[in-house]
């Protein structure tokens, strides 16, 4: 369990342009710099939003990740829909 | 001269990125009482902004987290997020070194509060700087308080915080007004998202609005976050506001549940300063 360095990621690509940039190009690349086990590299390769929250990743880092991926508002609620409040 | 003039906005990235998914009567309520803080911050004529703003993830992580943290750079860039999702325009606004570290020095006496050179500004503080401020060129003095994540500053520390703040700030020579940003009740980016606690609301503003904020200051992080969602822990800049105006009646300029921007959106003036 390495929430803490998924987290590290999604701060890392809010404040970091080229952080943000080099997730776009090569994105295993900049995970490598975190240590994620492999179902953490999945969730976030995947953009699966449901098994992120699951994992304790704060909202408000989980947020700008999906709007990052293109996930907009309604989607972003879809992925969320049902789980319970976790954080 | 002193505080020149005192306010509390919400700043829901929504008033800014998506106004027209709001009913247009609602969200024009809620517009129509930013321009008429405009109209009070122009008259007040404040040479300095105080802006006492959430950390939302921009300028601290884990690693190192401070309740209270002052800028004293020389200007700030914000809004970090980007303008195709936001819809303010990035702007360098003036910073006030001098004064910002002699508010430092005044208020290390009783409140530990860290410092910074550089700190970004998000939609917490730009989203009401937009409305009030458009031309972003009266200096600031951002202080970002942790409404964030557990631990949290306690409720009465921020209250506390604001005291000092506004003891200091009377006496001195420049025009200042205090801007505080955050809240209401709104549960960001969780699947409550949208959620408004609007009697939660209402009744905190009734606080404001008798000068009784204090009891929310006895208020556990439990209870603030079962109640109203955990983005109501950013009621502390409201408190410290308060605080610094000697919990002064104020004003309710508007309050509008805002379910498209999921927040309960209030706007406040503090009668004191009016």
């Amino acid at each position: 369990m390495s929430l803490y360095f998924v987290q590290k990621l999604f701060y890392h690509l809010n404040v970091d342009p080229k952080a943000k940039k080099l997730f776009q190009t090569d994105p295993d690349a900049l995970l490598a710099d975190y240590r994620l086990t492999p179902q953490e590299i999945r969730a976030i390769k995947e953009a699966d939003l449901a098994a992120l929250y699951r994992m304790g990743v704060h909202p408000l880092l989980l947020r700008p990740f999906a709007t990052l991926k293109g996930i907009g508002n309604a989607d972003y609620r879809k992925a969320l829909a049902g789980l319970a409040e976790g954080n | 001269m002193g505080i020149v003039t005192a306010f509390a906005a919400s700043h829901a990235p929504g008033i800014t990125g998506w106004p027209e998914n709001a009913p247009p009567d609602q969200a024009q309520r809620f517009l129509e009482g930013f321009k008429s803080l405009h109209g009070r911050l122009t008259s007040a004529r404040p040479e300095l902004l105080i802006v006492l703003t959430p950390e939302h993830w921009v300028n601290f992580f884990l690693n190192n987290m401070p309740a209270f943290c002052l800028g004293i750079g020389e200007s700030f860039n914000g809004p970090i997020e980007e303008t195709a999702w936001l819809k303010v325009p990035k702007a360098t606004l003036p910073g006030a070194p001098r004064q910002a570290r002699a508010l430092f020095d005044a208020m290390s006496q009783e409140i530990d509060i860290a410092f910074s050179e550089e700190l970004s500004l998000d939609h917490g503080a730009m989203v009401p700087l937009h409305f009030l401020t458009p031309q972003m060129n009266v200096p600031i003095i951002p202080i970002i308080m942790n409404c964030l994540t557990h631990p949290l500053p306690p409720l009465s520390r921020c209250y506390r915080l604001g005291q000092v703040l506004g003891d200091i700030v009377r006496g001195w020579p420049e025009r200042v007004a205090i801007v505080a940003t955050g809240g209401l009740s709104h549960w960001p980016g969780t699947p409550q998202a949208g959620k408004i606690n609007v009697d939660f609301d209402r009744k905190f503003l009734q606080a404001m609005i008798e000068g009784a904020t204090e009891e929310f200051t006895r208020y556990t992080d439990m209870e603030i976050e079962s109640q109203a969602g955990p983005g109501a822990h950013e009621i502390r800049p409201w408190l410290a506001a308060a605080g610094a105006a000697r919990n002064a009646k104020a004003e309710v300029i508007t309050y509008e549940p805002v379910q498209a921007w999921a927040t309960g959106c209030g706007l406040v003036a503090f009668d004191e300063f009016h």
